[in-house]
């Protein structure tokens, strides 16, 4: 490969970590809360009010079901808004952000939900306040569950970077698209590839050794 | 103190509500051990965790230290529960929090600085022989250590009240005596009152100084635990009574056993005595001056609340007149007779 190539393959790689990234920082701020929400209304527990947990959940299950792609060209009058572009890095991480909410969330739930009910109970008899129960209880033993679904959410999130990059976005998958497929050109599409695995690889076993770390069950 | 007045629990409602507790109204003095015992679904769950209301009663009020706890808004409700431990058959520990951590917590939730909270602990530790696990995590705890770090947690806030939903149940039996020696100690010294509930009779009767029995939701007889022993209400608490004891039934150990008298009958009793009253001397004495034979079918000493006590089961051979004369001479000395029924 040529010194051009691998500089083109540098700057790809810095766009998809700087996407998947910057969404995956948002979207991790704004789904873990609302994973919290959405356990701690459902009925008999801590904040129950089944009213708010059906409309939370109604919600989250709509902006599942929109294909990403979709999504994407759908919201492109708020991508603009917030960020002053439809296209480029930037303003992928819109759609991408707004796409992993709603999958973060579920897996928060998820993994809050594992927490067992005895402890909530222990806490609630110690005379803990909800907030003390979801801070001090709930999310330090749903932690391992929670590292779990952020490695899960950050390998996803590659690959639809790579989805947002085929649109302008830039990153792995748009070089990949743009010299392999349009240009016929198989090494820089192979590397690509290369590169996206072991991307992946680092990411998952980041998440494996911090889970490691924090799972004393 | 712990008082209960007329609580009622219903789950579900309708036709399909069940009432989990029935009109119970029952009194924890200051200081003592007080267990209740039931069968699986009696309701002692429910019943324990309306004291410091995990569950709230549908009707009645929670007396604990003389303050309602029914009366309270979330507040004031959280600040009391501070001052009642409880302890849990799973135990409940925090799987992510080392020993130390877990005994933390409430003090955390308190509010408590690290020196308060260092100064609480440290005794704790020593209390219940944790010293060297503080920075272990429950996972590589056994049973018994995990419930031995619950109750240091329990003890943290330094309550006035412990209570303990089957605290032994998930124990082999050489680890439930060490914990509910643990308890024991921790009433002397504390000067805690414990209210416990088990389905196992003989956690009353190592270290309960009353017994309450739970039946279908309602409390059917309440006593002292030595007197319980000796004298048991209900076919209920005598079926408990007979369990603790390994006591045999009548009909076990005499095939033709009935309860009501017949034509020629003859009386099989239980005799109950403290472990000092002399026994053997009376019950000779009662034969020979009564004529009758006294068979004993049965024998047992047991320590219950720390007395040595005498079980005895005899068969009584004379005719009815000597029988109940034998009968009523020695119901007049220090020892608990009780008809359980007649024989052919
Ligand atoms: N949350 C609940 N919802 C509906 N019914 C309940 C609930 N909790 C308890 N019950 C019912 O109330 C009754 C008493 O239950 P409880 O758990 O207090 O019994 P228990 O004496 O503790 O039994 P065990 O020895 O098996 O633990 C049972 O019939 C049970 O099915
Ligand atoms: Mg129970």
């Amino acid at each position: 490969m040529s010194t051009d190539a691998w500089l083109l393959l540098g700057s790809a790689l810095w766009e998809t970590v700087y996407m998947v990234a910057l969404s995956g920082a948002m979207s991790f701020l704004f789904g873990i809360p609302l994973g919290v929400l959405l356990y701690s209304t459902r009925e008999g527990n801590i904040l129950q009010s089944p009213l708010t947990n059906q409309l939370l959940g109604a919600v989250v299950n709509a902006a599942r079901s929109v294909p990403f792609i979709i999504l994407m060209v759908a919201i492109i009058p708020l991508t603009r808004l917030l960020t002053g572009t439809s296209i480029g890095t930037t303003a992928a991480i819109v759609p991408l952000t707004l796409a992993s909410i709603p999958f973060v969330a579920r897996i928060a739930e998820g993994a809050l939900n594992e927490v067992p009910g005895g402890l909530v109970e222990a806490a609630e008899s110690m005379g803990a306040t909800p907030l003390q129960i979801i801070s001090r209880v709930l999310l330090p033993e749903a932690l391992p569950g929670l590292i779990h679904g952020i490695t899960l959410t950050l390998v996803t999130l590659v690959s639809y970077s790579a989805m947002a990059g085929a649109i302008g976005g830039g990153g792995l998958g748009d070089l990949g698209i743009r010299y392999g497929y349009h240009r016929f050109d198989g090494v820089i599409m192979a590397a690509t590839v290369i590169v996206l695995i072991i991307l992946v690889q680092l990411i998952q076993m980041a998440g494996d050794h911090l889970h490691r770390k924090f799972d004393h069950s | 103190m712990i008082e209960l007045k007329n609580i009622t629990k219903s789950f579900g409602e309708g036709a399909s509500a069940v009432k989990a507790l029935d009109d119970i109204t029952l009194k924890v003095p200051s200081g003592a051990i007080y267990g209740v015992v039931g069968a699986s679904g009696a309701g002692k769950s429910t019943l324990i965790r309306c004291v410091n209301l995990l569950e709230r009663p549908s009707s009645g009020d929670v007396l604990v230290n003389g303050q309602n706890l029914v009366k309270m808004n979330d507040r004031e409700l959280r600040q009391t529960r501070r001052d009642i431990g409880m302890i849990f058959q799973h135990f409940n520990l925090l799987s992510s929090r080392t020993v130390y951590d877990n005994i933390a917590l409430p003090l955390e939730l308190a509010g408590k600085s690290k020196a308060e909270i260092h100064e609480a602990i440290e005794p704790l530790l020593q209390l219940t022989g944790l010293d060297e696990k503080r920075q272990s995590y429950p996972s590589q705890l056994s049973g018994g250590q995990k419930q031995r770090v619950a109750i240091a947690r329990a003890l943290a806030s330094k309550p006035a009240v412990l209570l303990c939903d089957e605290a032994t149940s998930a124990l082999d039996p050489k680890t439930t005596n060490a914990i509910l020696q643990l308890l024991k100690d921790i009433n002397k010294q504390l000067g805690i009152t414990i209210l416990l509930i088990t389905h196992e009779m003989e956690v009353v009767k190592s270290i309960c100084d009353r017994v309450a029995i739970l039946h279908g939701g309602r409390l059917i007889e309440e006593n002292a635990v030595e007197q319980f022993f000796i004298q048991p209400q209900t076919e209920i608490a005598r079926e408990f009574v007979r369990s603790a004891l390994h006591e045999k039934q009548p009909a076990e150990l005499e095939a033709d056993f009935h309860k009501e008298p017949r034509e020629g009958s003859r009386p099989v009793v239980r005799i109950s005595f403290m472990g000092h009253s002399a026994v053997e001397p009376l019950i000779t004495q009662a034969a020979r001056q009564f004529n009758v034979d006294i068979s004993i079918l049965q024998a047992d000493m047991e320590t219950v609340h720390g007395n040595r006590m005498g079980f005895l089961t005899a068969e009584l051979i004379g005719d009815e007149a000597a029988t109940q004369a034998a009968t009523n001479y020695l119901q007049q000395h220090p020892v608990q007779v009780e008809v359980l029924g007649y024989v052919n």
